[in-house]
């Protein structure tokens, strides 16, 4: 299966003041049709500027300085605005994290959806608007010709993500990345809207590239699983495989530190440390300072491994099956 | 659970005072820079105007009428140059303008520090005691604040009279209310911390803990105000001269000396008018200058 | 939406008659309304008949209702210099500070939002930071001294415009106005650039900050997500959300632009309320500087409350909370 999406060493670099932040450092990955990669983190990892590259969002002082990022065969890390401009919404579209921000409170919800139909299509009001009405059909908004002409804050936080989907559902992107849209709504909710875009990606063969910090989240959802740590992917292959047996201890570690993974009484599992400021990485493994494995020869620079079928990790000192507890 | 490895210590920031750093960051900007020098010159020449003046513009005796209105560069009969020409009196423009700026940044000065001490008191006040003080000073603050400056001082000068003295209590009761809610809100975020607590569970005064505790740490911004408020003191006071309802005739200030040449100017005597309007405009423009910079400097969110 | 304007109402009218008081208080309390309601120079008659009317031989409280019920009929006491109801002297001058305080706030608005948006866009090139200098000089520079330059730039060296004056005036809707003849206008243009410019600068900085605010918003980004193009986010996005609080200072300022008028109708000698109260002040003709008081003061009151009901019917958050509280 020939990928959609195809990012190679992409480096995503912020020039600030106090130096240069190498947000995103070498990151490469490829989604199929169809297919939902995980694209798992913290905060400070790298996941979100990933995701905004790919849409060729990057504001400054940051910018793409190198790698590319193939996309029906061309290389998007090199086009200029106006192209982006055709391809944003129409090909590759986004979710955003809190509905509540994305959607223009004085603008109603019809305008909001119309203009983004008509700035890709030549079509009349009416048609776009019967788009839209079909739209928020399939994301399940009940009686969509009434609620269109509301504003946002007239639905509820879950409405709203859904109407967020919808938006980008209108053109039948290739590709939608998804930045953490769950996050901020209740757990109830969250899960219908998984189960939900999931069925959507299934049946309409969108690539999905959901980027979160929550493994749970990402366990039900994903084939396949990314782990950024400070910029770079420390691990990634198949969903199952990489949750059963991670091979990278940072991995591990968040997989330990699931609260539902921990025993009744006993502590919480932790990762010791915090995550390096970028400006200040250590040399080698970004992770060696907090890594209960880490030896010297960690200081060096580590590239992917290939570890099983599938699966890589940068990681010399890769967890062994029989390690990973059950 | 896994053995827990040291974790590396934070980075340490490299240790300058952030009164250091605040300088560093204010003298970033050359336009800044400038306008503070020329700020300390108009300064200096305000306060030691007497000594380096040619001529005391305000001595009768030193004037000769027959010099007057001639043009910038032109002699006198002592030999004397009017580097910029001479006014309907014969005062030479050079020497009542050093004087101009000196009353003007006397009345300036003198009413927004005036302002400021009685603004921040009140809002100190205000923001500590809460309640029903608070409302009646933010009550009038707010009913003060939502007249335009001019026309509060304007009114007080119809009831008060002329004179430099009335015009400095004009300034200082049309500018203390701007002062009170800036420190009121300041103060309001500092009240909810610890130390302020801590200072009040030691036992310690009403007035000691407003004064000693609270105010200190609401300064920053209150500099910013101030600073570019000087410069609107400024202005305003020579807009009030220049109605007329200002400084006396006896003790120009350069808006009096700008009305003083206002009908001169159609017939072509420009200077009388033009250079004290310069300097004004020069004053203005260095105060504010700083007081930006002064902004962007103390102001955290602006921070990148 | 009706509740509120009562509420709204009934608090401007509290506001009216607190001044009220207030006035009271400083004539007829503090100040010796002797002096300030009868003319210095009148004859014993005529200041009999003067303190009969306006009850100053009576005690205080009585003096207030008389005082107020004066009031309510707009009678002010008689002008020094004039000899006619203070009142109606005011009023004779209101249009033509009126017409001028207006054309103003719409040069204001018409140059100061597209100037503030690109400021607001490009805050770190050359044409960002000009207009940022440029307003600043608007707003720190004496209202005198620019219209001191302006008249001596364009009236003496350049005679292209009058120095002063209000030209001819043609009779529109029973007042007298200047924008509908070419004279009138030619006298016109120059002051109400001096008044413009003030608050243009404060319409520059509003949509400058408006604009940068509003462009760091996620409904911005989401925008340029669905591929929007940039004209169409910056024309619709934005200034929709930065027309609400620009139209709201502004309306607020009129009031001051008409207090600011003093200024400017001195220095263009323009025949407005603002030149009267100066030349009331210097001629102290008191009865005229207490009636062109409680007028601004109702000016105020009155602009204030349509200011509300503009901001009610621009922002629809507010209007449906509104109806939502009923």
């Amino acid at each position: 299966m020939t990928a959609v999406l195809q990012v190679e060493d992409l480096k995503t670099h912020f020039f600030t003041r106090a130096g240069v932040v190498p947000a995103v450092d070498g990151v490469s990955f490829s989604v199929n049709r169809g297919e939902v990669m995980g694209l798992v983190g913290e905060s400070g990892s790298g996941k979100t500027v990933t995701g905004f590259s790919i849409m060729g969002m990057v504001d400054k002082p940051g910018r793409i300085v190198g790698g590319r990022i193939l996309y029906q065969g061309r290389d998007l890390a090199s086009v200029g605005e106006r192209e982006w401009q055709a391809i944003r919404g129409r090909h590759i579209a986004m979710i955003f994290q809190d509905p509540m921000m994305t959607l223009n409170p004085v603008l109603k919800i019809s305008t909001q959806m119309i203009e983004a139909v008509q700035a890709h299509v030549h079509i009349s009001k009416q048609a776009a608007r019967e788009r839209c009405l079909a739209t928020l059909a399939r994301v399940g908004i009940p009686s969509p010709a009434e609620r269109m002409d509301a504003y946002p804050h007239q639905f509820s936080g879950g409405m709203r993500q859904r109407v967020a989907i919808a938006i980008a559902l209108l053109h039948d992107p290739e590709v939608i990345v998804a930045d953490e849209p769950t996050t901020a709504l209740d757990v109830t909710i969250q899960a219908q809207i998984l189960a939900e875009v999931q069925k959507l990606a299934e049946t309409s063969g969108t690539a999905l590239i959901w980027v979160t910090h929550d493994l749970s989240v990402v366990s039900s959802l994903a084939d396949n699983i990314a782990v950024m740590y400070a910029g770079r992917i420390v691990e990634q292959g198949r969903a199952a495989t990489v949750l059963r047996y991670p091979a990278h201890p940072y991995t591990h570690g968040l997989i330990e530190s699931i609260p539902s993974r921990n025993k009744r009484g006993g502590d919480l599992a932790q990762i010791p440390g915090m995550t390096p400021p970028l400006l200040d990485l250590p040399q080698g493994c970004a992770f060696r300072p907090r890594c209960p494995k880490a030896t010297e020869a960690c200081r060096a620079e580590q590239p992917s491994r290939r570890m099983a079928a599938g699966q890589h990790a940068r990681c010399i000192h890769p967890i062994q099956a029989a390690e990973v507890a059950q | 659970m896994t053995d827990i490895p040291n974790p590396t210590p934070p980075q340490k920031a490299k240790a300058i005072s952030p009164l250091r750093a605040s300088m560093l960051d204010f003298a970033a900007s050359p336009l800044a820079m400038i306008g503070l020098f020329v700020m300390l010159v108009m300064a200096l020449s305000a306060i030691f105007a007497p000594w380096i003046t040619p001529q005391n513009p305000y001595d009768l005796s030193q004037l000769s009428i027959m010099d007057n209105n001639m043009p910038p560069g032109s002699q006198s009969f002592t030999g004397q140059t009017y580097w910029l020409g001479t006014d309907p009196q014969g005062r030479d423009m050079l020497s009542a303008i050093i004087y101009g700026l000196r009353m003007s940044l006397m009345v300036a000065v003198t009413a927004t520090l005036c302002a400021l001490a009685i603004g921040m008191a009140m809002g100190i006040m205000a923001a500590y005691f809460g309640g029903r003080i608070d409302t009646l000073i933010m009550r009038v603050v707010d009913l003060q604040l939502s007249f335009p400056a001019i026309l509060v001082a304007l009114i007080l000068l119809a009831i008060l009279g002329k004179g430099v003295d009335k015009v400095i209590i004009a300034l200082v009761i049309v500018q203390w209310a701007y002062y009170a809610r800036t420190v009121r809100g300041s103060a309001l975020v500092e009240r909810q911390r610890d130390y302020i607590a801590a200072a009040r569970g030691l036992g310690l005064g009403h007035a000691r803990v407003m004064f000693r505790h609270l105010l200190p740490n609401t300064l920053p911004p209150l500099i910013v105000v101030a600073t570019v408020q000087i410069a609107q003191a400024i202005a305003l006071e020579a807009t009030l001269s220049f109605l007329g309802v200002g400084v006396p005739v006896t003790e120009p200030s350069l808006g009096l000396l700008i009305a003083n040449g206002y009908s001169y100017l159609l017939s072509g005597a420009y200077w009388i008018s033009v250079y004290p309007g310069i300097a004004l405009l020069v004053a203005i423009i260095a105060i504010n200058l700083v007081g930006d910079q002064l902004r962007d400097v103390l102001n955290p969110r602006l921070r990148r | 939406m009706v509740a509120y304007l009562l509420r709204r109402l009934g608090q401007s009218l509290l506001a009216v008659i607190a001044m009220a008081v207030l006035v009271f208080i400083g004539v007829y309390a503090i100040g010796n309304p002797v002096d300030i309601l009868i003319n210095p120079e009148a004859t014993e008659r005529q200041r009999l008949e003067v303190m009969e009317r306006m009850g100053l031989d009576r005690p205080l409280w009585e003096q207030f209702w008389v005082y107020f019920g004066n009031l309510l009929q707009g009678d002010f006491g008689r002008s020094f210099v004039y000899g006619e109801s203070a009142m109606s002297v005011i009023l004779q001058r209101l249009p033509a500070t009126m017409e001028l305080a207006l054309f103003a706030l719409v040069l204001a608005i018409v140059f100061g939002v597209p100037l503030g948006v690109i400021a607001g866009l490009k805050p770190d090139t050359i044409t960002g930071r000009s207009i940022m200098a440029g307003s600043i000089l608007g707003f720190s520079l004496p209202n005198f001294w620019q219209g001191l330059m302006m008249i001596l730039i364009f009236a003496v060296f350049l005679g292209w415009l009058p120095a002063g004056g209000r030209g001819q005036t043609t009779e529109f809707l029973g007042m007298r106005v200047s924008f509908l003849n070419a004279d009138g206008l030619k006298h016109m243009i120059l002051p109400a650039i001096n008044l413009a410019l003030f608050k243009m600068a404060l319409v520059i900085r509003l949509a400058r900050a408006g604009t940068r605010e509003v462009m760091m918003q996620d409904y911005i980004k989401f925008a340029r997500a669905k591929g929007l193009s940039y004209r169409r986010v910056v024309f619709v996005h934005v200034l929709k959300n930065i027309m609400i609080p620009v139209v709201t200072i502004l309306g607020l300022e009129l009031g001051s632009m008409i207090a600011f008028a003093v200024v400017t109708e001195t220095v263009f000698a323009w025949p407005g309320m603002g030149k009267l109260l100066i030349d009331s002040i210097n001629r102290l003709d008191r009865p005229v500087i207490v009636a062109y008081l409680m007028l601004i003061v109702f000016l105020f009151v009155l602009i204030n409350f349509l200011v509300d009901l503009l901001y009610s019917a621009l922002d629809p958050r507010v209007r449906l909370a509104q109806r939502g509280a009923q």
